[in-house]
């Protein structure tokens, strides 16, 4: 299973659904964007054409904050999306070793997407849970006190 | 703890930015909160609608003629929107870059009106002191930094957590006494105060009492409240390495010092912990830290350079061990340590050379082996195997 672009009727609900929830203001430019990102899993390229003509923005500004945030993605991304906290308190907990052994589960480093398209793997500057890292999110999960040796078992419980 | 606070008592938030609002002539607030945290977005939610329907928010608050409303602004993944002007520009739904100051935000602010930009914590606090009195506050604390600070006391410390403690509580009760000393009975090392921005400090600062002028003199930082302990198993140049990384990655990329000052210093760095580093590296890089420092437009750029000054100031030894015996003390960094088997306490069992995984270790059955430091890629898997305390890291 590849990424498979999304129909270009779902982006567009997508987006209308989220204008009509915020309103179609620039300062509401980042709740839309979180909202169509959740929803389709990224902001394809029809996602900002659209905004841009309901906005009346610039499709450039629009990429510009898109391209910014690092939940946000212009590129496609997997169903399942792996942040991991690079924050200090995590590294100090032997989070190298655990983002080494996540890396080699999956075969792909920061940024990437499995071929298969089932991971996308992310850094987090922070997850909020410094007392128990190494933390990571796998979606809207939580998961903390993670060993190396407990990562495969941790990914094979997504489907 | 942030977190913590909206997640455990969202009310203190509400309650003190309403009386802040009311202050101050405001009728709009709003709690810029991390993606990461969606269960706080959820809990602020809950309490914002139970203020409305309560008439605690909104219109004619409490029949006092006031108006006040509150709204949750979700981030997106930006650690430099933590910085105020950086939160009020993606508040505006721009890039989180910050802007130059003057103007201040009470001058001129969100949406280029007058704000007041403070964290959850400073809100959660003021209920508190409106209903008990400023004195009771100011009774906590020390001179100049009143009241009490919540801390996330993280790294190699018995009790990790969320802590809220008096200013003026040394460094050492807060590790030894709170926090219940160092993981597995190991020495201390160094604890970098205020999150990534902040400077590492050594066993001589164990006494020092916590408050924002005394870690300012020291070198480091109150910031976040993040306190990160090190153990006597932390290579110094690695931990300021890692920060520098941590920078490069959240740098929002407007100014120059910080955008490429600080990819410099990484570079020079990662050098240094891969056994390339020089002497005058040392030069240059107390060169480029007090350049960023001055020049830089926000926080995050100024206070990039801390934990690599507090690491050459505190444990330059480490580094001038990195790069004139190309050797790393707290046998951390990969490129600069072996793993080696000693003769006379190997058996020969040959598990370590079935269980390496790059085939680095060669030997007969009954014979010491030998770890071929080529082909060793550092992983450490044979010191786990061995049964006989064989194999250490020079």
């Amino acid at each position: 299973m590849t990424i498979e672009p999304k129909d270009g009727k779902v982006v567009l609900d997508a987006v209308q659904s989220a204008v009509n929830r915020y309103g179609a203001s620039h300062d509401e430019l980042i709740p839309i964007l979180n909202d169509v990102n959740r929803e389709i899993g990224y902001l394809p390229g029809e996602a900002l054409d659209e905004l841009s003509r309901l906005l009346k923005v610039p499709k450039s500004q629009l990429f510009s904050v898109a391209s910014f945030y690092r939940m946000l993605s212009t590129e496609p991304r997997g169903t399942h999306v792996l942040q991991f906290c690079e924050s200090a308190p995590c590294h100090v907990a032997g989070g190298r070793e655990v983002l080494t052994a996540i890396k080699d589960a999956l075969k792909i480093n920061e940024n990437e997407t499995t071929p298969d398209g089932k991971w996308t793997l992310v850094m987090t500057s922070c997850l909020g849970v410094c007392g128990v890292g190494p933390v990571m999110m796998i979606d809207d999960d939580v998961i903390g006190n993670v060993d190396p040796e407990k990562v495969p078992e941790i990914l094979a419980k997504y489907h | 703890m942030n977190r913590r606070v909206l997640e455990g008592d969202p009310h203190a938030v509400i309650e003190g930015m309403t009386i802040g609002a009311f202050a101050t002539g405001s009728n709009q607030g709003y709690i810029y909160c991390r993606a990461e945290y969606p269960i706080a977005v959820k809990t602020l939610n809950i309490a914002i609608d139970q203020a409305h329907s309560l008439g605690l928010l909104g219109k004619n608050i409490l029949g006092s003629g006031f108006d006040f409303d509150l709204e949750v602004r979700m981030g997106a993944g930006a650690f430099v929107c933590g910085e105020e002007t950086a939160l009020m520009a993606s508040i505006e739904g721009k890039r989180g870059e910050p802007r130059p100051r003057p103007p201040f935000p009470a001058v001129k602010g969100l949406f280029g009106k007058p704000s007041n930009v403070n964290n959850v914590e400073t809100y959660a606090n003021v209920p508190q002191i409106i209903n008990n009195g400023a004195e009771w506050y100011a009774s906590y604390g020390t001179e100049k930094s009143k009241g009490t600070k919540t801390f996330a006391l993280a790294g190699d410390v018995k009790h990790t957590g969320l802590i809220e403690v008096p200013f003026g509580l040394t460094l050492r009760e807060i590790i030894f006494d709170v926090g219940g000393g160092i993981k597995d009975d190991k020495q201390f090392k160094a604890i970098q105060t205020g999150g990534p921005m902040g400077g590492c400090l050594p066993a001589k600062f164990l006494d020092l009492p916590v408050d924002y002028q005394e870690l300012a003199k020291a070198g480091s930082i109150m910031g976040s409240g993040g306190l990160v302990v090190m153990d006597e198993d932390t290579c110094m140049v690695d931990i300021a390495r890692f920060f520098m990384d941590f920078v490069q990655d959240e740098s929002c990329g407007k100014c120059t010092p910080c955008r490429v000052g600080t990819r410099k210093i990484l570079e020079i760095l990662e050098g240094i912990c891969e056994g390339r580093g020089k002497m005058e590296d040392l030069d240059t890089l107390e060169m480029l830290c007090d350049q960023i420092r001055e020049d830089s437009l926000c926080g995050l750029g100024q206070g990039a350079p801390n934990p690599v000054v507090s690491t050459l100031k505190h444990f330059r030894d480490e580094y001038e061990a990195h790069i004139k015996e190309k050797r790393c003390p707290a046998k951390v960094c990969k490129p600069l340590i072996r793993y080696e088997i000693i003769d006379g306490t190997c058996t020969g069992c040959t598990v370590c050379a079935r269980n390496c995984p790059v085939n680095a270790i060669s030997g007969e059955r009954r014979q010491t082996h030998v770890i071929d430091p080529d082909v060793c890629v550092r992983c450490g898997i044979c010191m786990q195997v061995c049964n006989f305390n064989a194999i250490v890291i020079e």
